[in-house]
């Protein structure tokens, strides 16, 4: 076991590593560069500019650089989006913004979306699986930028349930409506792949044994045919909770959040290297983290893989 | 003598897809799912050609915004633009995007999450690290570069495509300009797809057909094909009928960042995402896309799961 986690540490800084590299040389091969501005910068201006930045050195050894800092802890400062400010700095207020909205946003998608799930594969092929069917595409259909309006302006506005827009570190209340638009999608992806594992599970020899034994039908579901049932649920939850946690920027622009999905969009179409690199090395991490962890709870819900060769 | 033959002819006659069909046809759902689909798929690319359509890119701004009417049946949009018109013609490119992309990332997911899952160990290791950097990269980035990249080829594929068929430009060119899109979702949209095969592909091979398989000197493609992809199924098939929706609507952001399909050509992704851009001043433009759209992701689905319980081998007994 102990193998095990040091052997995916090692790999998991693997990962970080490629990932870092490609993101400089992509960040470095896009048409434009952090220095440019809507007005036409003077020739003399933009060198100076360069220089500053070291962007006047070949890009190989502006890469050595990049990485020594990185690696002491030095993300640098963002250039264009956030003028000087520290990497770290911004990612360490918006990152948490980020993180609690996430959280909660998962809670609600898991909370909703497997016991849907669960209920229409018991319920297979009845009105019920077909109405939570329905539900759930209406959910993967109407996006993020369709569903986030709706529920500012009813639940928000109309019926001043929830305040629509903002947030307030102290009070959890405008966190809801975000939460829930984040959350829905989520919840609808859940609710079918929970549907379709269990019902993969339900026809297998070992329910029918159980049921043969006579055991109660809630026993049958929840302890024998949930920890199989939830192998793709779980598998599609590692990433989703770590992309739900990053940031989104849509949700981010409609209820006015200050997370960190904007400021990665306006990184990108500014050519903010450092603060790119930022958000993509943390949100590389916490994908290894997740589908790691993912990996664990398959292995610690399903005997039958303990015996498999771990990587 | 006779009977036996007879038998024989019979086993002779069902083959896994020819099963899976007779299955199919008994369950309800999933034939209206089928019925309903295939009229949609009729409705976007047949009746477009109908001369009595108005035309989806004409404008009439002192006709913006009007209601149903007997010569727009769904109204006119925001410049004037009949809605039903540019509905049926934006079927046609989101039905194809979701359909290409979607065999696309099938293709490449179902493929690295079954070798990921049954082989385990450092081949394991290697191609699902491969699929972390693959998901924390800024697809963004890579979608602008990848575009500026593509601009040029696809110009001198069209006019080629323009010269080899008897279509004209306008033709031809909102479907040539979503060549680069079908490569960039579908070579980055099978991630999940991938995690979700390889979840399911760890599970079943360790159960007792596949031990069997593997002690019969199988080669590794056979069992994967015949015996672990047959099993996992499932989840394939209702991962695959949510990317369809999900690529829909990617495609709508694709194209506000200048790549797949530019005005006055539409899809109904961006029909919806412009839709909801004015709802609240007419939510007739976001109805009208959403119902085509959801109807026809939930007959998908419907089929779905209709296929899913005619293919699952577990009950091929029934």
């Amino acid at each position: 076991m102990l193998r095990n986690i040091s052997n995916r540490l090692f790999q998991g800084l693997l990962v970080l590593f490629v990932l870092g590299t490609l993101t400089f040389f992509l960040v470095h091969a896009l048409p434009y560069g952090p220095f440019q501005d809507e007005k036409a910068v003077p020739p003399q201006v933009m060198e100076r500019l360069e220089k500053l930045h070291g962007y006047d050195k070949p890009l190989l050894t502006q890469y050595g650089l990049r990485l020594k800092n990185i690696v002491q802890g030095n993300l640098g400062v963002s250039i264009k989006v956030m003028e000087g400010r520290q990497i770290s700095e911004i990612l360490g207020q918006a990152f948490p913004v980020s993180l609690t909205l996430g959280i909660v946003a998962m809670c609600i998608a898991i909370s909703i979306g497997i016991p849907a799930g669960i209920l229409a594969a018991i319920r297979r092929n009845t009105q019920v699986d077909y109405a939570i069917t329905a539900v759930a595409l209406l959910g993967i259909c109407l996006p993020g930028f369709v569903i986030g309006p709706l529920l500012a302006e009813f639940l928000g506005g109309r019926l001043g349930w929830f305040p629509a827009s903002g947030w307030d570190p102290r009070d959890p209340s405008p966190m809801f409506l975000p939460a829930l638009t984040l959350g829905l999608a989520s919840a609808a992806y859940l609710s079918r792949l929970t549907r379709a594992g269990m019902l993969e599970v339900l026809n297998q020899d070992f329910i029918r044994t159980a049921r043969a034994k006579g055991q109660k039908g809630s026993i049958i579901i929840l302890r024998h045919a949930l920890r199989g049932g939830l192998i793709p649920s779980i598998a599609y939850l590692g990433p989703a909770f770590a992309a739900t946690i990053s940031g989104s920027v849509v949700v981010e622009s409609i209820f006015q959040i200050p997370g960190i999905g904007r400021l990665f969009i306006k990184a990108i179409e500014t050519g903010d290297e450092s603060l790119i690199m930022g958000p993509v090395l943390l949100y590389g991490s916490l994908i290894v983290l997740a589908n790691f962890l993912a990996d664990l709870l398959q292995i610690w819900l399903n005997p039958r893989l303990r015996t498999v060769k771990a990587p | 003598m006779e009977t036996s033959i007879n038998l024989i002819e019979q086993e002779a006659g069902h083959s896994l897809w020819g099963d899976a069909w007779l299955r199919l046809r008994r369950n309800r759902a999933a034939m209206c799912g089928l019925a309903f689909l295939g009229f949609i798929i009729l409705l976007c690319f047949i009746v477009p050609f109908f001369p009595a359509l108005p035309d989806p890119a004409a404008q009439s701004l002192p006709n913006k915004n009007a209601g149903p009417s007997p010569g727009h049946w769904m109204g006119t949009d925001h410049l004037g633009r009949d809605l039903f018109s540019r509905i049926l013609h934006g079927g046609r490119i989101s039905i194809l995007v979701g359909l290409i992309t979607t065999s696309v990332s099938l293709t490449i997911g179902v493929s690295v999450g079954a070798v990921a899952g049954y082989l385990g160990g450092k081949v394991d290791a290697f191609l699902m690290r491969g699929v972390d950097v693959l998901y924390s990269l800024p697809f963004l980035i890579i979608v602008i570069l990848f575009s500026a990249l593509a601009k040029g080829y696809t110009h001198d594929f069209t006019e080629w495509m323009v010269e080899l068929s008897s279509f004209d430009h306008d033709t031809i060119a909102p479907f040539t300009s979503l060549i680069p899109l079908f490569v960039a979702i579908g070579a980055l949209s099978w991630l999940n797809i991938s995690r979700i095969v390889r979840a399911s592909v760890q599970d079943i091979a360790g159960r007792e057909y596949v031990e069997a398989a593997k002690s019969l000197g199988l080669p590794l493609h056979r069992i994967l094909l015949r015996h672990i992809i047959p099993n996992a199924i499932g989840p394939i098939v209702v991962y695959a009928t949510l990317t369809i929706p999900s690529v829909m609507l990617f495609e709508a952001t694709l194209s506000f960042l200048g790549m797949g399909v530019q005005p006055p050509y539409s899809s109904w992704g961006i029909l919806i995402k412009d839709g909801a851009d004015r709802m609240l001043s007419n939510p007739l433009l976001l109805i009208f896309p959403s119902i085509f759209f959801i109807l026809t992701l939930l007959s998908l689905n419907f089929l779905g799961d209709g296929l899913r319980d005619a293919l699952d081998p577990k009950s091929s007994k029934d």
